[in-house]
């Protein structure tokens, strides 16, 4: 069974008297362990198809299968444990909580999911240090550079051991030293078996994956392997 | 578990956004400040009023009954003429109730009358309160002797010249002798001091309960009232059996007053419980009147903190999109918004307890009589309406920031 099944996905938006149909039947697998691009220009729907892939958004129709759950007809409570267990969001501009340290803000999936008090710092420790931040655990955000906040959100987003990581233009806000740092980071995770799905319109950036989804006028373009 | 995490991560939440902007949690929290203020002094005027008059009326007794002519509360002008009409209640109507009354450890005529002065050589007591009696008025009417003796039976029935005196109208006529053994003049009567009573404080500050003084019940009637009523004091002994008593009491009073069956009572039976049930009447009107005002204020301050919980709520939208992306549910959001809209009252709570304390502090130095205090009782009470006001009025917002759609969150920057 895939890790990801969405079978003619539509989803379309009221903008007033008028329809926006963002996305109109897209249809695509992803296996556990891949590492896949989707690429597309703005307005394509590939924000669209991220937001509905992490579970942050519920298709208007078709079927969304993400590791056995049937995503489309759940709640907004069933939807929120979703993305709490099986998926990890690294964002464009980090959304790490500017008032929270390091080690708190990569606590915070661990809070949602129950964790011990004891055992979740133990963990989000282990998280940080993997991602090569052992020293800066009480930092807040604005005592970072860029390149250690996307670290911190990559800490984040890995610390439930999420089925898939959801990346949106993780280099975007980033030097090209620090983002090539980020896609190292990446390839590891890559490497040890993660599920990776980064969405990007750097061409440079998609190239890391091994497989690019081209998304345009809210269908797959293309869907082809990195030659 | 689960829950208690996310109470714990809502606290620490809350009290860093209330930290973050402790000027505007403050200033935020002066209605709810000014509600509880109300709320705390309310309670506690309404707590030593009632200790005030539960104390003033102790020297009726829990557990005597008070015969009268008339009833100590009169509801209707009807009954007032009725009562107008009954006959006084005698000296031997009081002799056959103590003869036959079986449920009492005392029985005592009393018959009072207030006289202008009470001389000693050239000494003057100003007004003073007879109480014309027999012996059994020290069981009936609780007092207590601190020097001297009381009246002893035989005493009392042979109109013997002797009195008991408070210790009052002691302190103004005698200065540096003993009042035992003197002979004091009120009226045309020449009365011998045999004993003087305990000091035992007025009535609401008011009516001095020294100021007695006490004779046999044949002297008031030759020497100062022709042919009053008597009220017959009976004492019970033990409250529980009271109502028993009052029974058999009104049913010997039919029949030595000759009431035909069928026909009311011409007379009445009072008790401190009366009493107590007239001020309840009243201090409810208070209370209800003043939790009314009270309420309203508390309101005014709920609608600010709904207000700046809504602010709160905006200003922290795109946090609360993080928080849902990486798994908060709707009662994680709602709990924590919950949580600071009641911290931010609890802070309110406080420091209206710190100004309440003060101001029963100021109050308990100029009206000691009230004998108020700040009881661990109102305390609670302020804190809990301060929690429900809080909860109550953070509700909507936190509702509005647990519904958000994390994907519309998250665009707000």
């Amino acid at each position: 069974m895939s890790l990801i099944r969405l079978d003619a996905i539509c989803r379309h938006y009221e903008m007033g008297s008028e329809t926006v149909h963002a996305l109109r039947g897209v249809s695509l697998t992803i296996e556990r362990g891949e590492y896949v691009a989707i690429m597309g220009p703005s307005g394509s729907g590939k924000s669209t198809l991220m937001n509905l892939l992490g579970c942050l958004d519920s298709p208007s129709s078709g079927i969304y299968e993400l590791n056995g759950h049937h995503v489309g007809e759940m709640d907004d409570d069933e939807l929120a444990e979703i993305r709490n267990r099986e998926i990890g969001f690294v964002f464009q501009t980090f959304n790490l909580l500017a008032r929270s340290s390091a080690l708190r803000n990569v606590e915070l999936p661990l809070i949602y999911a129950g964790v011990g008090l004891e055992e979740r710092r133990e963990i989000a420790i282990a998280a940080l240090t993997d991602v090569g931040l052992a020293d800066r655990l009480t930092h807040k955000p604005n005592e970072m550079s860029g390149g250690q906040r996307q670290r911190v959100a990559v800490a984040r987003a890995l610390v439930n051991k999420p089925s898939i990581l959801l990346a949106d233009e993780p280099t975007g806000n980033l030097d090209t030293r620090t983002g090539a740092e980020i896609l190292e980071l990446f390839q590891n995770l890559a490497d040890k078996g993660n599920t990776l799905i980064v969405v990007t319109h750097e061409e440079n950036v998609a190239r890391h994956a091994k497989r690019i989804i081209r998304v345009r006028d809210g269908l797959v373009a293309s869907d082809e392997p990195v030659t | 578990m689960k829950l208690l995490a996310e109470i714990t991560e809502g606290t620490r939440i809350s009290f860093e956004a209330i930290r973050g902007n402790l000027l505007r949690s403050v200033l935020t929290t002066i209605g709810i400040v000014i509600g509880i203020v109300t709320v705390t002094l309310m309670a506690t005027a309404m707590e030593g009023l009632n200790g005030a008059f539960r104390d003033a009326i102790s020297f009726i007794g829990t557990d005597v009954l008070y015969v009268d002519q008339r009833e100590w509360f009169i509801d209707s002008s009807t009954k007032w003429d009725a009562i107008g009409k009954r006959s006084k209640i005698t000296l031997p109507q009081v002799r056959a109730v103590e003869r036959a009354m079986s449920m009492a450890k005392g029985v005592a005529p009393s018959v009072m009358h207030q006289i202008d002065s009470v001389r000693f050589k050239n000494r003057s007591s100003g007004m003073v309160m007879l109480i014309g009696t027999n012996d059994q008025f020290l069981v009936t009417g609780g007092v207590t002797l601190s020097s001297g003796r009381f009246l002893t039976k035989s005493e009392a029935n042979a109109n013997r010249d002797l009195c008991v005196v408070g210790s009052e109208v002691a302190e103004k006529l005698f200065v540096n002798e003993s009042p035992l053994g003197q002979k004091i003049h009120a009226g045309n009567e020449s009365l011998e001091v045999i004993g003087v009573l305990e000091k035992r404080g007025s009535v609401l500050g008011q009516m001095s309960l020294d100021n007695q003084m006490i004779i046999p019940i044949g002297k008031m009637f030759r020497g100062f009232r022709w042919d009053p009523s008597c009220t017959i004091q009976v004492k019970v002994g033990d409250p529980a059996h009271i109502e028993a008593a009052r029974e058999e009491l009104r049913g010997l009073l039919r029949k030595i007053r000759k009431v035909p069956p069928g026909q009311g009572d011409d007379f009445a039976i009072n008790q401190q419980e009366q009493l107590l049930a007239q001020f309840k009447k009243v201090s409810t009107v208070i209370a209800t009147s003043g939790f009314f005002i009270t309420g309203l204020s508390l309101f005014v301050g709920g609608i600010g903190i709904m207000n700046i919980m809504f602010v709160s709520v905006a200003e922290r939208t795109h946090e609360i999109g993080i928080r849902k992306a990486i798994g908060a549910k709707r009662r994680t959001i709602l709990l924590q918004f919950l949580i600071e809209a009641a911290s931010i009252c609890l802070l309110g709570g406080t420091i209206a307890l710190g100004i309440a304390a003060g101001v029963v502090a100021v109050a308990r130095h100029f009206l000691p009589v009230m004998k108020v205090a700040l009881s661990p009782s109102v305390v609670l009470l302020a804190l809990a309406v301060a929690l429900v006001t809080g909860v109550i009025s953070g509700f909507l917002p936190a509702w509005r920031a647990a519904r958000m759609s994390p994907v519309d969150a998250l665009r707000n920057e």
